[in-house]
């Protein structure tokens, strides 16, 4: 299963630009780190329900009440570029 | 004891109080101690002197005034750079973060700040926390204080260090699969993972939100239960934070080891542990068993899986984590020329650094249709196991014990292109990550090399009680009190 898996698509997904020599780098790494994470797939677990959580989460109900909140200038002045008070990117089509 | 930076908090917090020195000369002290030391250790990222000059003066103004907010009080402790401070530089140790100013902090920097705490600056990480060396640095490695050409462990590696020098009285750091423990074995300091949702992680960097604690590190057990102690309780601000009392460490420190079972963790005791580390670890378990201890055998059989299944959780979960920084909010945006999405793929090649890549892809695999269920989820039941072996464990015994690492520090370089040999270095501190339960490394002995040798202690969820009262019989039992090095007063002559 380790062999077979598309590295360009994966790093298409993960929106990470990589040239083909790095591509090439990271798919034989990964195919070496996935040998041993496909050793989950020894063990029996017909039944077994998934944690994903350590936590028994359930919902967490609080009164909804106005608070302080951060300013929007002081995340705008972190932001690579903004304008009109709102986050500014480049263009969206191609 | 002739420099006031190799005071314990416990110590330090006494002398205050009596007037013996002040916060500024604390601070004075391990500012010095930094200058001496941080040229070959690079266990800082950032020092904020002016911030923690005011805030010293502010602690000294408070004890003047006859203002008391606790223990830490005008004590100087460092933070992991993966922590939001206001308006302090906070990287996480990447490019993609390099400048970035937090507009908040996160809650455990509030809550040292309420206790009194002077905050000296930012440690060192491996990038995103993910690694155990501290080599996978954008700014650099930080080394061994024991030895220069050893890694200090990770990737809390500039926590650890700081405090083993005397750079800090004590420090914060996250722990995903061991990212505390382990560098605290490595550097011979006291380090703890809590219980996950015992300590708020909000404006802590995310790397894989469901195994993510921030906890202490210390030159002693009762130090570093009283940094718990400040930062821990619930947070409205996490909604994975434990709304419940908190432990009370204080009055279990003395309690001895008298009557207590402890578990010997079998899987964690055999092949790949290195001989002299196992030694160690053996003789420590005598001492425990003539004091009073009664020792038992315990297995965890689906801990030989733990180590797999822990890097298919954190790098799904990290892929999932780190979407966010893509040029548009904070952060590094590429010069290049494209639209939005391309915008986005180029910041993120540019601004991440190998390891995160590795990982964020590997985690976007094993996320993605078709291959979901036999990764992602399949490694999930196995967390169930693995959760449901401390639970028989637990039946047996009160705490368990294995080594914290497998072996002690290993030299720079010697991993870092082979990142199996990396992962393993956190084969006995993954476990309880993935089952959610508190865990603290304690310094026992040096190897040969001079290198130090970690014991970890593992109790059920919300055992810091029982954890901490067994720590410091075992802190006693060990008699260590071997200083590093770097901050003998060899190297402190001029």
């Amino acid at each position: 299963m380790s062999n077979d898996f598309d590295i360009a698509k994966v790093a298409s997904l993960a929106r990470i630009a990589l040239t083909n020599e790095e591509l090439e780098q990271y798919a034989s790494q990964l195919s070496v780190i996935l040998e041993h994470a496909e050793r989950v797939q020894a063990l029996p677990t017909d039944g077994v329900e998934p944690t994903s959580h350590p936590l028994p989460m359930v919902n967490g109900f609080r009164p909804d009440e106005v608070t302080e909140c951060l300013d929007r200038d002081s995340f705008l002045g972190e932001a690579p570029d903004s304008q009109d008070g709102q986050f500014r990117v480049p263009r969206i089509l191609g | 004891m002739s420099d006031l930076a190799d005071l314990s908090i416990v110590e330090a917090a006494a002398g205050l109080r009596r007037g013996a020195f002040s916060a500024v000369d604390l601070l004075e002290a391990v500012s010095r101690r930094a200058s001496i030391t941080e040229a070959q250790l690079h266990s800082y990222l950032t020092l904020d002197a002016a911030g923690a000059k005011r805030a010293a003066e502010a602690a000294d103004a408070a004890f003047a005034a006859g203002t008391d907010v606790g223990p830490l009080q005008g004590i100087p402790i460092a933070l992991k750079d993966n922590m939001c401070t206001m308006g302090i530089e906070t990287t996480a140790s990447s490019q993609i973060l390099a400048g970035w100013k937090p507009p908040y902090d996160a809650t455990v920097v509030r809550r040292l700040k309420a206790a009194g705490a002077v905050l000296t600056g930012k440690t060192n990480l491996d990038e995103f926390a993910m690694g155990s060396s501290t080599e996978n640095s954008a700014f650099g490695e930080t080394r061994n204080p024991g030895n220069p050409a050893y890694v200090p462990g990770g990737s809390s590696g500039g926590s650890a260090a700081t405090v083993a020098v005397g750079s800090a009285f004590g420090s914060l750091g996250s722990d995903t699969g061991g990212s505390i423990r382990q560098p605290a074995a490595l550097c011979g300091v006291v380090g703890m993972k809590p219980t996950y949702g015992l300590v708020s992680r909000y404006g802590l960097i995310a790397f894989a939100s469901s195994l993510d604690q921030i906890g202490p590190f210390a030159r002693s057990v009762e130090d570093s239960a009283m940094i718990l102690d400040a930062i821990a309780g619930w947070d409205r601000f996490d909604a994975t934070s434990i709304d419940g009392p908190v432990p009370n460490l204080a009055g279990s420190l003395s309690k001895g080891v008298e009557g207590l079972r402890v578990g010997v963790v079998t899987e964690l005791m055999g092949d790949g542990i290195d001989p002299q580390v196992a030694s160690a670890v053996a003789a420590m378990i005598d001492k425990l068993s003539d004091a009073g201890a009664e020792i038992v055998e315990v297995g965890l059989p689906s801990s030989e899986y733990a180590l797999s299944a822990y890097y298919l959780i954190a790098p799904a979960e990290c892929s999932a984590n780190l979407a966010r920084f893509d040029g548009v909010r904070y952060g590094h945006r590429s010069e290049r020329e494209g639209t939005t999405e391309d915008m986005m793929a180029f910041s993120r090649a540019e601004g991440f650094g190998p390891e995160v890549i590795r990982r964020i892809l590997l985690g976007t695999y094993a996320l993605s249709a078709g291959y979901y269920d036999a990764f992602y989820g399949q490694a999930q039941r196995v967390r169930t196991l693995v959760r449901n072996d401390f639970a028989s464990a637990y039946e047996q015994v009160d705490v368990l014990v294995s080594p914290t690492s497998p072996t002690t520090a290993f030299p720079v370089g010697e991993r870092a292109a082979d990142p199996i040999a990396m992962y393993y270095s956190d084969v006995c501190t993954i476990p309880s990550n993935l089952s959610g339960d508190p865990a603290i490394s304690v310094p026992v002995a040096l190897d040969d090399a001079g290198l130090p040798i970690g014991f970890q202690i593992m109790a059920p969820a919300l055992g810091e009680e029982l954890m901490y009262q067994v720590a410091a019989a075992v802190e006693t039992l060990a008699g260590f009190s071997a200083r590093p090095p770097l901050a003998s007063s060899e190297v402190m002559a001029p």
